[in-house]
């Protein structure tokens, strides 16, 4: 169970954005190696984006939804989007029920349409150097 | 019931079953059980007649008292016959008449073949009693059952049917609701308007309140509480259809919609067509072809 790198969720990096997919059943530690881990990634690549693919989590609560609210409010500082994708219904109800909007995330429902979030920030400054 | 009364009982009516059932079946009809053509004659008077058959046929398999299981098969008839009389649309003393009308004849004929012995006679007559009114409380018994099932079925009905989700367009949802908005209900209209999102990946959905008589502090709770769900989810919601009066009363209970409202359904429409990038435009008028030819 201690941080040696299989317990660890993998960030993928994405042009200027980072990928997390959580595909197992978030634990309380987990979520806090994932929250350290993130961090020095965005910094490390200078990402402008964070999208966390939720689709597979079937069972939430309110540390995770704070661990949500904080990993997206340290990506702020950062100066990173974090875009929560693919969120099921049911989590959403439970979300809503503990009281946690999430407000300072942005959402959408599927991978695709959360990088469509993403984009028009790492584009930009891609044109800006093409001078188009 | 006493051993010489069940036999009194017993031997009366298999003595004088025609003429019981013909003074019942009078009685019956004189107070109106065929009014309204919802009983045929011919259908009442099979009922009449098996249900004095099937008590007879218990009393001389050794019934004693109405919980005999001699009975069952008397019990099920009533309970057959509350249930269908309940969804004929019977009032309940309508449908309890039915067993209890059956007193009178039955005294009468105790008193006219019951012997000379009163205390006797008096003793039958209670049996009599007291087994009709069971049967009797049986029958109201019955027919409330039926209808609270009747009560529940639609119920769940209503609640089926006032919470469509109706795709509007590609990735635009609409929620028209209407009636009053509970928790219980709030929880089955978020369900089906989150499990739509997911389906029909959309991404607005327009929930229409113009269906919805009042919206206090509760209900706009409720409806916040859906839209937090749904943007959790990545839609983005829209309220429309709030009435002028409901406006007025929000706005002085305090309640705020936090989110996009607009007055009709369709000025909410446009402005999710908007926001995926699209419009309504008027096409010319195509060529009529009588024209060409």
């Amino acid at each position: 169970m201690q941080g040696d790198g299989v317990d660890r969720i993998p960030i993928l990096k994405l042009g200027e954005a980072l990928l997390v997919t959580i595909q197992v059943d978030m634990h309380d530690q987990l979520a806090q190696a994932l929250e350290e881990d993130l961090t020095t990634a965005i910094v490390k690549h200078g990402a402008r984006g964070v999208l966390i693919d939720i689709s597979a989590l079937e069972v939430v609560d309110s540390f995770i939804g704070r661990m949500l609210d904080t990993i997206a409010a340290v990506s702020r500082m950062l100066d990173a989007d974090t875009v929560v994708v693919g969120m099921r219904p049911a989590v959403a109800i439970t979300l809503v029920e503990l009281g946690l909007s999430l407000n300072g995330v942005k959402t959408a429902l599927n991978v695709d349409r959360g990088m469509a979030l993403i984009q028009p920030h790492t584009w930009r400054s891609d044109d800006d150097e093409d001078g188009d | 019931m006493a051993q010489p009364a069940r036999q009194a009982v017993s031997k009366l009516l298999s003595g004088h079953e025609s003429e019981i059932l013909a003074e019942w079946q009078r009685r019956l009809k004189d107070d109106g059980a065929l009014k309204g053509g919802r009983l045929k004659e011919t259908e009442l008077n099979a009922q009449c007649a098996s249900f004095l058959r099937l008590v007879r046929k218990a009393f001389e398999g050794g019934a004693v008292d109405a919980d005999s299981e001699q009975f069952a098969e008397t019990l099920q008839m009533l309970g057959d016959l509350s249930s269908s009389r309940a969804a004929q649309g019977f009032s309940p003393r309508e449908t309890a008449i039915f067993v209890f009308s059956l007193k009178q004849p039955l005294f009468e004929a105790l008193e006219r073949h019951g012997g000379a012995d009163a205390t006797a006679k008096m003793q039958v007559s209670w049996s009599i009693g007291e087994l009709l009114d069971r049967f009797g409380l049986f029958t109201i018994e019955a027919f409330q059952k039926r209808r609270e099932e009747l009560i529940v079925r639609q119920e769940r009905e209503i609640s089926e049917l006032s919470t469509p989700v109706i795709k509007l367009w590609d990735g635009i949802l609409a929620l028209p609701l209407i009636g009053t908005l509970d928790s219980q209900r709030t929880g089955v209209v978020m369900e089906n308007l989150l499990e739509s999102i997911v389906a029909q990946s959309a991404e607005i959905a327009i929930i229409d309140i113009t269906g919805v008589p009042t919206v206090d502090t509760l209900t706009a709770q409720h409806l916040l509480k859906t839209v937090s769900a749904a943007r959790l989810m990545g839609a983005d919601c829209i309220i429309s259809g709030i009435r002028p009066q409901i406006a007025q009363t929000m706005v002085h209970l305090g309640v705020e919609l936090t989110v996009v409202s607009k007055a009709s359904l369709a000025d909410a429409f446009a402005l999710a067509l908007a926001r995926r990038g699209r419009t309504v435009t008027r096409v010319r008028k195509p060529e009529s072809p009588a024209a060409q030819a």
